[in-house]
């Protein structure tokens, strides 16, 4: 039948807000207001320690407890998440990876503890590794035991919680590490390939079944400004997974082929420079997925306007929720048939995207798979290249962004007029009350039972049975998040993901006036060099436990272009590594960058080992999302300059270090 | 820098502080043509430090993607468990075109910051054909002075990695399975036969095993056209296989590099002096040419010439300046 006009409204798609901070408690506080405000799904944001598992009694969780999400050590944390919250009724996505397994345990034994039988529970847990070695960087375990992970989680889930997401494929980090849309397209359909054939692998699930597991794989999505180009990848996402499911899978039934995805749209576009602009993006972007019916999004959380300046306010998140109520119950949007179908334009982009993300995922299947291409740093450095090229075509303007690099004259901005007010500020207190409390925990527990779990679960660690087991047995027992990972890195051992630095190229040659600015760069370096006798050495850290590596990445790669020896270790380094290696390195410059807004703690940790290690002739430069009064408490410790996202023209910043370093060799 | 300084440091340095020896490794990386002295003075005040008269200097080589690094890693934590100081110098290919490089060795490696006895120092090739950088000869002394066992790390195959030969008693190639192109370089002689070979990333264990294999008949071949100079020695260059991401065969692998340390015990000064020699030549040939070592008598003559000065207790920069001078003088004659 052919449908047009008027028809029945269809079904809004879910709406969250990705939230939490400080504590479970007030996390909790924060969702109740929120679903008050007529938000229809959870989406819980999770602190760093518990993404990479650690609890917050660990050295490396310092200053991150609380930061960017809420820290769950354990069972009593997961209760007080969801006090009041009858998790047969809600519906849960949870931002958790590494340690994916050890949260669903938590939150089923937390639904086992309301009294709800976990068959029933509805969610999506991310669990999606291979994105995590390539962007978000909270990954723990070496490539083959997280894919085990993975697949544990997925295979219990299929009968025991059947109406659980147990997968996010995650092509949302690839576009905010740089991917253009054909790589996020092509990433993400191998990682799905990568982990349905680990799936299968395991043996688990009968032949006849496995159209089950491919009928539970979710996809998350990111939606960017040019959002017709991202409608159309919305619909190649649909072919290309019809394609995949039924050649590769040979799946039969249509609706265990259905493309099922939620989305974030882009927070990369955000600017720090006339941040009203944002909401326009993001009502832009939102168009992208929701526009075209047959690819769209069944679940959708916008960021907030202000997410580049620091913090957003639940005022902040309020505006972006009100959009997305404006567009599903206000406009018309949600009563037509899909309007682009039989479209010769749109069809013909789509037809475009497929095809070249086809090639790209036969060249990662060429190349022995999604896995394997994370191991030797293909993925990634492809992907570091893109964001180069990105970033480049922002400076020298080829690429528009307006407030950015045009039309950046106006009015001042009475929502930023007082900017102190205008992000949240997470109480410093958080870590040591998380601390005390977690110190009670552990005291109230039955210190056998925990024993015997974490007994368990590392002998079940070493077979090939199911860890999910022994870990919903461990969250019953009292067992904390940290006490979970440590035993299975005893196991399995950690691992460092290439930063894919190393290799990437980038293309500054030529006569025009960006290759001119770098050429300048590149003769003042290397004069600077004659007179040292050295060549400037640049260390470039990521202290703490964030992973959001992009800004050290293209710091690493635009030092090293314009002449520096750049030394980057990747992320999650102490602020004693750091200065470890700018010891033994013998370094002329550090910077620092730090995205989790945990710059507080860990610079001035920095700044106090390097003075102990007789470095104070070493300066310092900090990168990050860091609010105006932190910065300047940042240089009152001795840092000599404080980058935020508004400095895009990496050209002034690297002539800003040759500055620093040629002033520190005058001085000696 | 005062000759007085210079005893100071070089004694710090043979204690293994951290920051004198970070210090040192500055000053033989400075290039400008008023150092060179400076440098020579320090290597040769360094030269008797009792580490650098026994220790072992282990180079590690081989292909890009090999997992040298995090072999390396593996190698040092291992040392380190059998109570031996460790000192790294990780050679990465640089960007010639910029002069720029990327020095991404750390990432990969996964140490304690407050354990003293290692030491890890990174350094650009500084598009130098040969990987090893021009101060990793340098270095490698310097770190020799201060701890047991330096591993030097660099990059590449074939006839580039001849320079390593130069500074390491112990030459160890880095394969993984699959390396066609370097049992191709073996067979043909392209290739000096290395002391240790090694198959990193052996986690599939048939794999390994075809690689190792292969690796023995390619051995095998290259030995019966008489390209090989580790079996000369009667040594038996042995293949060892790893896998450094799970950390199996990193114990094989030492009591091998110690096997060998052992066998060549008798002729160490020997083989350190002949590589002192080769590289006070190279650095001379880099600098002048064929034209220079033409100039002063030819390469024989100026091996022997060498030789003896090394005898003598010239160290290699300090006859490589004296080198230049003659030669710098010869043109001024014509």
């Amino acid at each position: 039948m052919a449908e047009y006009g008027r028809r029945e409204r269809d079904k809004p798609w879910i709406m969250r807000t990705y939230a939490g901070h400080s504590t479970a408690a007030a996390s909790n506080e924060l969702y109740r207001t929120n679903l008050a405000k007529g938000q229809t799904g959870l989406s819980v944001a999770f602190d760093l320690p518990t993404q990479t598992g650690y609890d917050a009694d660990e050295p490396l969780a310092r200053g991150e407890v609380g930061k960017v999400g809420t820290p769950i050590s354990h069972l009593g944390d997961m209760r007080a998440l969801f006090e009041g919250l009858p998790l047969d009724q809600m519906n849960t996505s949870m931002t958790i990876n590494a340690t994916a397994v050890w949260l669903l345990s938590l939150y089923i034994a937390a639904a086992e503890d309301q009294g709800v039988d976990h068959h029933v529970l509805r969610g999506t847990t991310q669990n999606d590794i291979i994105k995590e070695y390539l962007s978000r960087g909270t990954y723990i375990f070496p490539p083959a035991a997280s894919m085990r992970l993975t697949t544990d989680l997925i295979t219990y889930t299929v009968d025991e919680v059947p109406k659980w997401n147990p997968i996010n494929i995650c092509s949302y980090h690839l576009q905010e590490a740089g991917a253009t849309p054909t790589q996020e397209l092509a990433y993400a359909l191998v990682t799905a390939i990568g982990v349905l054939d680990a799936v299968k692998a395991t043996g688990r699930i009968p032949d006849g079944e496995f159209g089950k597991v491919v009928g539970r794989m979710s996809f998350f999505v990111n939606a960017g400004i040019r959002f017709i180009e991202e409608m159309c990848k919305m619909r190649a996402f649909v072919e290309l997974w019809d394609r995949v499911t039924q050649e590769r899978y040979k799946v039969t039934d249509p609706k265990e082929r259905r493309f099922r995805y939620g989305i974030q749209v882009n927070s990369l576009g955000l600017t720090e420079q006339q941040p009203e602009n944002n909401i326009i993006r993001i009502v832009l972007e939102m168009l992208a997925v929701t526009l075209s019916k047959d690819a769209r999004a069944r679940a959708i959380q916008l960021p907030a306007w202000n997410e580049a300046l620091g913090l957003p306010r639940p005022w902040d998140q309020q505006w972006s929720l009100r959009a997305q109520q404006i567009l599903a119950y206000e406009t018309d949007l949600l009563e037509y048939a899909d309007l682009f179908t039989g479209g010769e334009v749109v069809q013909a982009k789509t037809n475009e995207l497929v095809e070249a993300a086809w090639d790209e995922v036969q060249e990662v299947l060429k190349r022995g798979g999604a896995v394997e291409a994370v191991e030797t740093g293909y993925i990634k450095q492809k992907l570091v290249e893109s964001n180069a090229a990105r970033l480049r075509a922002i400076e020298t303007g080829d690429q528009v962004v307006v407030g950015v690099n045009k039309y950046v004259e106006g009015e001042p901005s009475p929502l930023t007029e007082n900017l102190e007010e205008a992000i949240l500020t997470v109480d410093p207190e958080v870590d040591a009350r998380q601390r005390e409390a977690l110190a009670r925990w552990k005291e109230t527990r039955d210190g056998a039972a925990v024993k015997k779990a974490l007994a368990e679960l590392r002998r079940v660690a070493k077979t090939d049975e199911s860890i999910m087991v022994p870990s919903i047995a461990a969250a019953h027992a009292g067992v904390t998040t940290g006490e979970w990972a440590h035993t299975l890195r005893e196991v399995w051992g950690e691992y460092r993901a290439p930063t894919g630095v190393s290799g990437a190229t980038t293309k500054t040659s030529g006569t025009g006036a960006a290759a001119k600015a770098v050429e300048r760069l590149r003769n003042r370096l290397h004069d600077l060099e004659a007179r040292m006798g050295r060549r400037p050495k640049l260390l470039v850290g990521k202290p703490g436990l964030d992973g959001h590596s992009n800004g050290a990445e293209q710091i690493a790669i635009k030092a090293r272009d314009v002449g520096f020896d750049v030394v980057y270790e990747g992320i999650r380094v102490s602020p004693a590594q750091i200065v470890a290696s700018a010891l033994e390195e013998g370094v002329h410059l550090i910077g620092l960058s730090i995205l989790s807004g945990s710059h507080l703690a860990l610079v001035p940790e920095v700044m106090q080992k390097l003075r102990e290690a007789g470095l104070t002739d070493v300066p310092v430069v900090v990168g990050g999302i860091i609010p105006d009064a932190d910065a300047a408490r940042l240089r009152r410790e001795g840092v000599a300059a404080v980058y935020t996202p508004k400095d895009f023209e990496l050209d002034q910043i690297m002539s800003d270090l040759i500055d620093l370093v040629d002033r520190q060799h005058a001085a000696e | 820098m005062p000759r007085s300084d210079l005893a100071d440091d070089a004694r710090r340095v043979m204690s293994a502080d951290k920051a004198a020896v970070s210090r040192a490794l500055n000053v033989v990386e400075d290039r400008r043509p008023e150092s060179h002295a400076r440098v020579a003075d320090l290597l040769a005040a360094l030269k008797d430090a009792p580490k650098a008269q026994g220790g072992h200097r282990v180079g590690l080589t081989g292909p890009p993607g090999v997992g040298k690094s995090t072999l390396t890693s593996a190698l040092a934590r291992a040392l380190r468990q059998r109570g031996r100081t460790v000192g790294v110098v990780a050679v990465d290919p640089s960007s010639v075109r910029s002069g720029g490089s990327l020095l991404g060795d750390r990432a990969r490696m996964s140490f304690d910051p407050t354990d003293a006895g290692l030491f890890v120092r990174s350094l650009a090739t500084a598009g130098e054909v040969g990987g090893l950088a021009y101060a990793a000869n340098s270095a490698v002394r310097v770190l020799a002075a201060a701890y047991d066992v330096v591993v030097v790390e660099t990059t590449g195959v074939g006839q580039s990695e001849i320079d390593i030969v130069h500074v390491a008693d112990t030459v160890t190639l880095v394969i993984q399975p699959g390396s066609g192109d370097v049992l191709q370089f073996l067979k043909a002689g392209i290739m000096e036969i290395p002391d240790i070979l090694v198959v990193n990333k052996a986690d599939h264990e048939e794999l390994a095993k075809r690689a190792v294999a292969d690796l023995r008949g390619a051995l095998r071949t290259a030995q019966a056209a008489g390209a090989s100079s580790a079996a000369d020695s009667g040594w038996e260059t042995p293949i060892v296989a790893t896998s450094a991401t799970k950390g199996t065969g990193i114990d094989a692998l030492i009591d091998n590099l110690d096997a060998h340390r052992k066998h060549i015990e008798a002729t160490l000064d020997d083989r350190r002096r002949s590589g002192e020699v080769q590289w006070a030549l190279e650095l001379f040939r880099r600098k002048h040419g064929e034209h220079g070592i033409s100039a002063l008598g030819g390469i024989s003559k100026l091996r022997g010439r060498a030789e003896q000065d090394l005898d003598g207790g010239q160290t290699p920069l300090r006859l490589c300046e004296q080198l230049s001078r003659e030669y710098l003088a010869t043109l001024g004659k014509r």
